[in-house]
């Protein structure tokens, strides 16, 4: 498998595996996400869901298997897999002693954007998030929903085929993670391969598709509405503390 | 390992954007920036009152077995000397050990006996002079006044002279407390020195230890921009930053204690860029190989700021080390730094004397800024 991407396969992931010292983080993991869609990756802490995407996003060598990434092997082309996805940590990624066009104007110039079209994205995105007022006004001092938002749209600011957000949502209310998932929407549908981690099992419902990682495997994997099917849950929270407490028995 | 296919032409934005970031932090952390600016100052101003090398008020304590009109004319003239304040004259030379560790004086003239007929005859008279040299720096330099006073009071007698040749006066001295003297007047140099790696080194260590314990380096490392580029952005701005506190240092220096740069300034800057980049080298190494922002900065402190202090020679001379430590210095940057900048700026050499050290200091910096680039690749994860 060389060259680009085939066909609509965003992440094609085949026994990925990583083992710290004689630890095995992530256990021979195997699946595909299509083009556009908006994956849900979850897992108890510690299960190597972080390991995981870690590799996926050419930060940790696997020690066996392959991952490819908009294309490209994570193991060989780690400069190609960067410069065409976005990330978004759990922790906040944004620089607070700057303004929101100063940071925006810094990940912008990272990712090789032209000023004219910093510019542009500047001001759509200003304009999207209602942050018009607080163009010039340091990071710090705006809400942190808002911060998040921001946070997201600076990720996406390159286009990327693919975006990594890792807990995302963290300590926001309800109406901001509604719309911190409509902006996900909005870049999926604009094709963006969404891949996200979350602790908030109402989101995971929000996926096309999750999988969920017990033990560093991937013990489920399917839309959520199959998920629910195959274990007789009522919700995906009911699939989850079901799946990680048979692993944590093992 | 990463070998990329094809390496796309990026914009030299990339780096731009993310220097003109760093230049945000430094310029926006005011307290900080204020620190760093007015910090190199306050030390040239408490090193050189410190160290001052022109004393006031020199206590002089005149031996004078045998009071005659030539040595009433040199009391007077020591009297009437500014910075001398004749605080005894005693017939006998019992006093002196009580007077210096009274320290009621500094500095002692014992004169000879019959001192006008010895001048008369056109002898040479001898006058003994003993220093308080505990502090070898103003021994020297109380010695140097003194032995110009009598310098002065020769050159009067001069045209009274009977016979050519011999000299007028001889003048045998003593050191008391510190026979073997080191030179005064080098704070400067090593005082940049010091400031270098504070700037360059601390101030590295920290910034880069924030971006990890804050996550943003992950993000940073996720983008395209390269290892050494993101380490590039992080010293630039310092690399800056410490050319322009070596200037203040400089300038400070000359306009508030007459510091002399007898070299080229040129070669001075130069070789402060050098050391500059040897020391945030050092700062990225140290970042990288700790966890958080206070393990960086005790790291930082113990492992370029203490050396640079104690073993550089800036303020110990390395030749009265111990044995065993005199090669250990050898590995401190400042150490060659402090020699190249005291050639510059006392003694006016050129790159001609220097290149020994600067090769040193060249070699080193590229070998840090290899392992402080690898270092920082293989800790992040």
């Amino acid at each position: 498998m060389t060259g680009s991407a085939r066909g609509d396969r965003s992440i094609e992931v085949d026994g990925l595996t990583r083992r710290f010292g004689t630890f095995t983080a992530v256990d021979a993991i195997s699946f595909d996400v299509a083009q556009g869609e908006v994956f849900g990756f979850l897992g108890a802490n510690g299960a190597g869901k972080t390991t995981a995407i870690r590799m996926l996003i050419g930060l940790l060598a696997p020690t066996a298997g392959s991952a490819r990434v908009a294309g490209y092997d994570v193991a060989t082309q780690a400069e190609m897999v960067k410069r065409n996805i976005g990330y978004m940590s759990q922790r906040f990624s944004l620089y607070e002693d700057l303004t929101v066009r100063e940071n925006i104007t810094l990940y912008g110039g990272i990712y090789g954007l032209s000023d004219e079209a910093i510019e542009k994205r500047t001001a759509e995105l200003v304009d999207r998030l209602d942050l018009r007022d607080d163009v010039d006004t340091r990071v710090k001092s705006i809400p942190l929903g808002w911060k998040q938002k921001l946070a997201f749209s600076v990720a996406v600011l390159h286009d990327p085929k693919v975006v990594f957000l890792d807990e995302p949502t963290g300590g926001v209310d309800p109406i901001t993670r509604r719309q911190f998932w409509e902006l996900i929407y909005t870049t999926a549908a604009a094709g963006t391969t969404v891949f996200v981690t979350t602790h908030y099992m109402d989101e995971a419902e929000y996926c096309d598709r999750v999988s969920i990682m017990v033990d560093g495997r991937i013990v489920a994997l399917g839309t959520p509405s199959e998920l629910k099917a195959q274990y007789e849950a009522r919700t995906i929270d009911d699939v989850f503390v079901r799946l990680a407490r048979a692993g944590n028995a093992a | 390992m990463i070998t990329p296919r094809k390496r796309m032409r990026r914009p030299p934005s990339t780096l731009g954007a993310f220097v003109t970031k760093e230049l945000h932090h430094i310029l926006r952390d005011r307290q900080t920036l204020a620190i760093l600016l007015l910090m190199p100052l306050v030390q040239v101003l408490l090193f050189g009152y410190a160290l001052r090398t022109d004393i006031r008020d020199l206590r002089v304590a005149v031996v004078d077995p045998t009071p005659d009109v030539a040595t009433q004319r040199l009391r007077t003239r020591l009297a009437a000397t500014a910075r001398f304040r004749l605080v005894t004259v005693s017939p006998t030379t019992k006093v002196l050990p009580e007077l210096f560790q009274r320290r009621t004086a500094d500095v002692a003239i014992v004169l000879p006996t019959s001192f006008a007929s010895t001048l008369g005859r056109g002898d040479t008279a001898q006058v003994l002079l003993v220093t308080d040299a505990s502090d070898p720096n103003t021994g020297t330099t109380m010695q140097v006044y003194v032995r110009s006073v009598l310098a002065d009071f020769e050159r009067e007698l001069e045209g009274a002279r009977p016979r050519a040749g011999a000299p007028i006066i001889g003048i045998a001295s003593r050191m008391r407390f510190n026979p073997t003297l080191e030179s005064a007047n080098l704070f400067v140099p090593g005082l940049i020195a010091l400031v270098l790696t504070l700037v360059s080194a601390l101030m590295t260590a920290i910034s880069l230890s924030r971006e990890k314990e804050l996550g943003t380096l992950e993000v940073l490392l996720v983008s395209p921009l390269r290892p050494w580029q993101i380490i590039v952005g992080k010293v630039v701005p310092y690399l800056v930053l410490g050319f322009a506190i070596t200037c203040l240092v400089l300038t400070a220096a000359r306009i508030a204690f007459h510091v002399p740069l007898r070299g080229s300034v040129t070669l001075l800057l130069a070789e402060s860029v050098l050391f500059t980049i040897v020391s945030l080298s050092l700062g990225v190494l140290v970042a990288a190989r700790t966890s958080s922002q206070r393990a960086a900065m005790l790291g930082a402190l113990v492992g370029t700021m203490m050396p640079t202090a104690l073993l550089s020679g800036m303020i110990f001379p390395i030749t009265s080390m111990p044995g065993w430590l005199q090669p250990v210095t050898r590995i401190v940057p400042a150490r060659w730094f402090i020699v190249i900048a005291r050639g510059i700026m006392l003694k006016g050499i050129g790159i001609e004397y220097l290149w020994r050290e600067t090769a040193v200091l060249a070699g080193m910096a590229l070998l840090l800024l290899v392992a402080a680039t690898r270092s920082f690749h293989a800790h992040l994860d």
